[in-house]
């Protein structure tokens, strides 16, 4: 995990690095992004979308012994209106699956999810009538987390890799583009957004 | 204290003409009742004067094949008396349709409302035979033989859709007492194997 003052400091070089607050006073260089997705990162509030056994590993993820708080996570909001990602933890049914998109849809940009375990990530053992093969046939998910349940550490593990996507956001260029009507997930339904083919592969 | 074997056999007698003789299994008692139009009638005596008062389990099995198709497993319970009993009735697919047990145990409205979802059994006289698991407006019953595993593509507009499930060659199915791991792993099997 990056430093928040290697974060600040962005993509600025620096060979002698540290910041002398007597000679250069309370100011900070950085670039927008690098300020802005610091900001975003560090305050990813779930919306923990618990449909299955999975949603036990979230609540022990939250519980002190792993302590999600520790990432900036631990603001479980029950409202989509709050929250920034979704973390989908467990089967999702065909009965749930319009649900699931339509709380994601509700949810405000920006947004991401984290598909927990294998049935959220591939419908995993049930090659079933009644499961949805991979939530990401109706969201566009962000981080896989393999694991029937994953255990805490590979949610947190998770986690990092989206903060580490996130700091890679080109924020500014994102807000500054009128954003129409695009297609997501593989069953392709169709939502107001343009911000996941603008990520830069690391 | 009477034995399992004991209850069925007074349910007989009271029964004779539609209840065949009950046969035991590791001290489990099962009755067949032949004619699945008065199942309503003997759960009723059951519960009244053998003290079945819990019904713990309606289910259903598709003699896929075979006539008649369909049977109907109740498992009663006494909490008095700690007996099981179960009876099993079948009808055949042209008529489909069993009478309610759920005016003698209220358990048995939820239970068969769920057969009805998944296998399309109707019961007669049930207060609110709806499905119970799938959405109102989905076409098929699921549990039947001769529904696909992988299920079948449906689309019911802002309520639910449905797709077919990959199955890669499958289904798996998983040898039980296998000499070693290889041979007992889930893997496409045909009837060979």
């Amino acid at each position: 995990m990056e430093s928040p003052l290697s974060a600040i400091t962005g993509s600025v070089a620096t060979t002698e690095f540290g910041y002398n607050s007597k000679i250069e006073g309370e100011v900070v260089h950085t670039q927008l992004d690098s300020a802005l997705n610091w900001f975003r990162k560090n305050s990813l509030w779930p919306m923990p979308m618990g449909l299955a056994c999975c949603a036990i590993e979230l609540m022990a993820a939250g519980a002190s012994r792993f302590d999600i708080s520790r990432f900036g996570s631990e603001v479980m909001r029950f409202s989509p209106r709050q929250s920034d990602v979704m973390i989908v933890a467990g089967t999702v049914t065909y009965k749930m699956a319009l649900a699931v998109r339509r709380i994601y849809e509700q949810m405000a940009e920006p947004k991401w999810v984290i598909a927990m375990g294998a049935c959220a990530s591939t419908g995993g053992m049930y090659r079933s009538y009644s499961v949805l093969q991979g939530v990401d046939n109706i969201v566009p998910v962000d981080v896989y987390v393999a694991g029937c349940p994953p255990r805490p550490e590979a949610l947190l593990d998770a986690l990092i890799k989206l903060q580490e996507k996130v700091s890679r956001e080109p924020i500014t260029r994102i807000l500054k583009r009128d954003s129409g009507p695009a297609q997501y997930g593989r069953l392709g339904i169709e939502v107001s957004a343009q911000r996941f083919e603008d990520i830069p592969k690391n | 204290m009477p034995t399992p074997l004991e209850f069925a056999q007074r349910l007989r007698d009271a029964f004779p003409d539609v209840v065949a003789a009950p046969t035991e299994f590791r001290g489990e008692a099962t009755l067949v009742v032949s004619d699945p139009a008065r199942i309503a009638d003997v759960c009723g005596h059951a519960k009244a004067q053998l003290g079945f008062d819990f019904l713990l389990d309606v289910s259903s099995i598709d003699n896929y094949g075979d006539e008649p198709r369909w049977t109907v497993v109740y498992e009663l319970y006494g909490l008095g008396h700690a007996c099981h009993l179960r009876l099993r009735t079948s009808v055949g697919e042209e008529k489909g349709e069993v009478p309610t047990v759920s005016a003698v145990w209220r358990t048995a409205d939820w239970h068969e409302r769920e057969i009805f979802d998944l296998m399309g059994i109707r019961f007669a006289g049930h207060p609110d035979l709806r499905r119970i698991l799938m959405w109102e407006g989905y076409p098929y019953h699921p549990l039947r033989k001769d529904f696909p595993l992988a299920g079948k593509p449906t689309d019911l507009p802002e309520v639910a859709f449905t797709r077919a499930a990959p199955l890669e060659g499958g289904p798996f199915v998983t040898v039980p007492g296998g000499k070693d791991t290889i041979a007992r792993e889930p893997r496409a099997r045909t009837a060979g194997d």
